[in-house]
Order: C-alpha cells, then sequence, then structure tokens
C-alpha cells in the first residue's frame, strides 16, 4: 500500500489537522446495525451492511453515487416506509431498541431521530411557523411564550437567529439557499432529537454556505450524534469523526476519518478516496 | 416558410378567440340593451307579480342565494374529504380505482338525471320535501365530480418534499395534511369549488324536477321552505306572451350575471390570498 497521504497530501492534512484538541472516539454506541438487508420490490439496494455508529460524534457515510448511503440513511429514522414496495431485514437499534420490530410508534422514532435533506425544504410560510409546526404537533409546548421562547433556542443553535430575529414573520422562501438550509437544521433541532441525519446537507449550496454549515456541525456534535451524507471526500475529511464507505450496497470500510483517508485498510477505499475511481 | 406557418398559426389562434369573445359579447350586448332599462332598485326588491312593471326577482333571487350557498357548504367538505381519500389514503385499493375510473364519468351526467335522483332520495324518501335543502344536496351532488377532480389535482401539485419535511419531524400522515398539504392546495380546490358553483347557478331542470315552484310568494326563511331561482323566474318570463316580460327576463338574467360574477370575485379574492401566502 503506497499509502494514501503521499498520493492526496492535502486530504491527509485536512483529516490530520484541525483546531481543535483530538476528539474522544470512544463515545457509548448509539446506533447498532446488524446484517442489514434493504430492497426496493424486487432489488437489493443494501447488502449485509453491519455497522456501529457512536453518540455525540460525527460519522460520514461517502461513496458514489447510487451506492445506497442515502438509502441506508432513511432506513435510521424509517423514512422509506412512505415509500411503496420497500422491506428490511436485519435489525437496525437505538440505544438498543429495535427500531423495526411490530408496535414501534415511528412518530415517535422520527422524534427521537431528525433529518435534514438535501434540497432545502422550509414549508410555505412564515419563518416562525416553519419551527414551530414540530413544536405545535408534537404537543412540545404549553403556552405562547414557551412557544417562542423555543423557536428563538432553535434558530440560536441552527446559527440564523441574528438573521432573522426581526422578521420571523415573513415568509421563509424569501431566505437564501443556505439560510434556507439552516432554517430546515432548526426545525430539525426544535423537537430536540437525539440523531440529527444530514443527507448531503451542503450539497445544493455555495463554499461560503457550505463553511458555515460546517462549523454548525462541528457545534452540534456536543449535543447530537450527527450522522451526514457526502458525496464530498474532503467535506468527509473535514467533519467527520468517522467514516463508513459504500460500495454498490455494500458497506467496504468503516474506520476513523484520519486513518480512512491516510492508510485505508481496503484497496477499494483507497481508490475511491484518491480518486482512481468512483 | 416556417416563419410564415408561425405566424399564420398565431394570426389564425388570435382570430378564433376573437369571434368565440364576439359571439358572446354580442349575447351580453343584447341582453344588457333588453334589459338594462328594467334594471333598478325596486326591480330587485319587489317580488313576482302577473303586471309586468310591478315584477321584480326578489323571491328568486334570495332563492338562488340561499341555494348556492348551501351547495358550497355541503359539496366543499365532501368532496374535499372524497378527494383527500382517493389521493392520500386509498390510491392502491381496488374500490379506490373503481370510484377514480366513474367519477369523471359522473361529471358528464346530464342534470336532469340529478333532478330525479334529488326528487326520489331527498325529497321523497328522506322526507326533506320540495326545499331548499333538497335543492342545495341535489345540486351538490351535481357540483361534487368537479370539486373532486379539481382537488385531486390540486393536491398532486404540492411537492412530495414537504410531505418528506413534515413527516421528518414526527408528524401522522393527517397532521401532514391538514397543515401542509391541504393549505397548499387551497387555490386549486377553491378554482374548482368556483367553477362547480357556476354551473350550479344556472341550473334550472334538476330544480323544477325536485319542486322548485315557478310561482311563490314568499322569500326562503329556512332551509326547509319552498323556494324557486333566478333561471326558474327567468324561464317563467320568457314563456309569456306578454313583450314586456321579456324585458323583464332580460333584467333578471343581468342579476344572475352580476350573483355569478360577485361570487367568482369572493373566490378569488380568497384564493389569491392563500397564494400569495405560498409565495415568498
Amino acid at each position: 500500500m503506497t499509502g494514501v497521504s503521499r498520493t492526496v497530501p492535502s486530504l491527509a492534512n485536512v483529516a490530520n489537522r484541525r483546531n481543535q484538541p483530538p476528539a474522544r472516539l470512544d463515545m457509548p454506541v448509539k446506533i447498532d446495525v446488524d446484517q442489514l438487508n434493504f430492497y426496493y420490490g424486487e432489488k437489493r439496494a443494501l447488502d449485509n451492511i453491519n455497522i456501529q455508529i457512536r453518540a455525540n460524534l460525527v460519522t460520514a457515510f461517502i461513496g458514489p453515487s447510487g451506492c445506497g448511503k442515502s438509502t441506508f440513511l432513511r432506513t435510521l429514522n424509517r423514512m422509506n416506509d412512505i415509500i411503496p414496495g420497500t422491506r428490511v431485514e436485519g435489525s437496525v437499534q437505538i440505544d438498543g431498541q429495535s427500531i423495526y420490530e411490530s408496535g414501534v410508534d415511528v412518530v415517535q422514532l422520527r422524534r427521537k431521530v431528525g433529518m435534514v435533506f438535501q434540497k432545502s425544504n422550509p414549508f410555505p410560510k412564515s419563518i416562525f411557523e416553519n419551527i414551530a409546526y414540530g413544536l405545535r404537533i408534537n404537543g412540545l409546548t404549553t403556552s405562547k411564550s414557551e412557544l417562542a421562547e423555543r423557536v428563538e433556542e432553535s434558530l440560536k443553535q441552527a446559527a440564523i437567529w441574528e438573521e432573522v430575529k426581526d422578521r420571523l414573520g415573513e415568509s421563509a422562501l424569501a431566505l437564501s439557499g443556505g439560510q434556507q438550509q439552516r432554517l430546515c437544521i432548526a426545525r430539525a433541532l426544535a423537537i430536540r432529537p437525539e440523531i440529527l441525519l444530514m443527507d448531503e446537507p451542503a450539497s445544493a449550496l455555495d463554499p461560503i454556505a457550505t463553511q458555515r454549515i460546517e462549523e454548525l456541525i462541528y457545534d452540534l456534535k456536543k449535543k447530537y450524534t450527527i450522522v451526514i451524507v457526502t458525496h464530498n471526500m474532503q467535506q468527509a475529511a473535514r467533519v467527520s469523526d468517522f467514516t463508513a464507505f459504500f460500495w454498490l450496497g455494500r458497506l467496504v470500510e468503516f474506520d476513523r476519518t484520519d486513518k480512512m483517508f491516510t492508510a485505508p485498510a481496503e484497496k477499494l477505499t483507497e481508490d475511491y478516496v484518491t480518486g482512481r475511481c468512483g | 416558410m416556417r416563419k410564415h406557418a408561425d405566424l399564420l398559426f398565431q394570426l389564425l389562434s388570435l382570430a378564433t378567440l376573437l369571434v368565440a369573445l364576439a359571439a358572446l359579447g354580442a349575447l351580453v350586448f343584447d341582453i344588457f340593451s333588453d334589459g338594462a332599462s328594467r334594471l333598478s332598485w325596486p326591480f330587485i326588491t319587489n317580488i313576482a307579480s302577473r303586471n309586468a312593471e310591478d315584477a321584480g326577482v326578489y323571491h328568486a333571487l334570495m332563492g338562488s342565494i340561499w341555494v348556492i350557498a348551501l351547495t358550497g357548504l355541503l359539496a366543499l367538505p365532501v368532496g374535499v374529504a372524497a378527494a383527500i381519500y382517493l389521493e392520500e389514503y386509498g390510491t392502491r385499493s381496488r374500490i379506490a380505482r373503481f370510484i377514480e375510473l366513474n367519477i369523471a364519468n359522473l361529471a358528464a351526467v346530464p342534470s336532469i338525471i340529478y333532478g330525479l335522483l334529488g326528487l326520489g332520495l331527498f325529497v321523497r324518501l328522506m322526507g326533506m320535501g320540495q326545499s331548499v335543502m333538497a335543492g342545495a344536496a341535489t345540486l351538490a351532488l351535481l357540483a361534487l365530480p368537479v370539486v373532486i377532480l379539481s382537488t385531486r389535482e390540486a393536491l398532486r401539485t404540492v411537492p412530495g418534499t414537504i410531505r418528506e419535511g413534515s413527516y421528518a419531524l414526527g408528524a401522522t400522515k393527517w397532521q401532514t395534511i391538514w397543515h401542509q398539504v391541504l393549505p397548499m392546495a387551497l387555490p386549486g380546490v377553491l378554482t374548482g369549488l368556483i367553477l362547480a358553483l357556476s354551473r350550479a347557478i344556472g341550473e334550472t331542470a334538476p330544480l323544477i324536477t325536485i319542486g322548485a315552484l315557478t310561482y311563490i310568494p314568499f322569500a326562503p326563511d329556512s332551509v326547509w321552505s319552498k323556494f324557486t331561482v333566478l333561471p326558474i323566474q327567468i324561464f317563467n318570463w320568457v314563456s309569456r306572451p306578454q313583450a314586456e316580460f321579456k324585458a323583464n327576463a332580460a333584467a333578471a338574467i343581468l342579476v344572475l350575471l352580476a350573483l355569478l360574477l360577485t361570487m367568482n370575485a369572493i373566490a378569488i379574492v380568497v384564493r389569491d390570498r392563500y397564494q400569495r401566502q405560498g409565495r415568498a
């Protein structure tokens, strides 16, 4: 093995250098996936996935288009249930509880496991109403003042409060792309999930907006477990503690990010991160 | 050569549009010239009379307003609920498929058939009598297919990403429909309702069938009273041999048109408000 760092020095630097102390990586396991197979009708999209995602860390899923990383992300909060004809085999356990057993309350699951989508999808309502919606339908607040407090808290967590605090009544669609995505993050955080799933959250954004999102992710992991799907390897190297590499529905390798980008164990992984394939 | 064909096509389309508008304009002008002189406040507030000079449309106007308002109140929730079931809950059941196929057919059924149905079901079987309620229920059936079809179309225009965003926050299907999908679909729903009610307000045959009277000495005071409507009054006057009633009929048509335009205007204003809310 030639060692990835010699062929792609920039990735190695990014992975090894961050202005923060090295993260504690032996956090407890939050999500435990065991022999997961996923089918769209007859077609198998995920092949025997086994992975443990640790709490309060950022785990990145990388891989070429169509490799199943988004599909896998969506199995973690059962968003694939709304697609007809899908089937799950194997188990996904969150905090030791299987989420695919019969009798599991999917609504409760989705309160615990929030999701931010690739293309920001704010509701065509005011900024305030976008955040308040999740609180209202889950019955999480009891008074108007509490509602306003929670909305403010979420917008602050998503680092967008200063920009919108004077125009909460305006339509969310008037915001820029980057602001809309931060709004969607605030919306997801409002219901205080434990896990945040992010499906290529910055892929539709310009570099400055992307940087703000990445900084946000770095802050958020203190309170949340974050799983982020990205096709941008530099982003994975910048932002994540663990990285999982998917290829054609299989999990090829899963390890600490710095190791994945400097000395991966699998040749396929090395080929992918050096750009020789995929 | 292609440019000429393009220009020719443009001119031809414009010409046909103008012809259609001209025909409509000629009709309205004709009515206007016949009836405008008879339009006056007393005309609207007078009741029908054998004397053409004294006759007015008051009872018919009130009857039309009562019936249309009640039709709207009946058709809207039932139609929207049916469309929601077909679009959101039942898309794969065989019953839903069967209903789907037949709704478009129902929209094309001649209105007198609805009148016969209304007579048998509402007037006689359910004992509503020849009342405003029976008339409104009959017209609501008439309006239902249009409301259902346009509501379904409106529901389909709501992007899946909005629904996904709602589900991801832990919303149930019903919460998603009620709080996100329906408000976004509202402009389309209201358009369908306007279309349906505009057709219903001019309906004569089904209402005569269920027993709306051609002569009535009072305006409706409840949904159970007997009634008459503007189209029937117009029909009544047009059938009279005296020439003066022709002017009355024309004036009554103008009143009907004014009622129609007012209804449409209200619905368009409401629709506009919702559309603006949905945009940046």
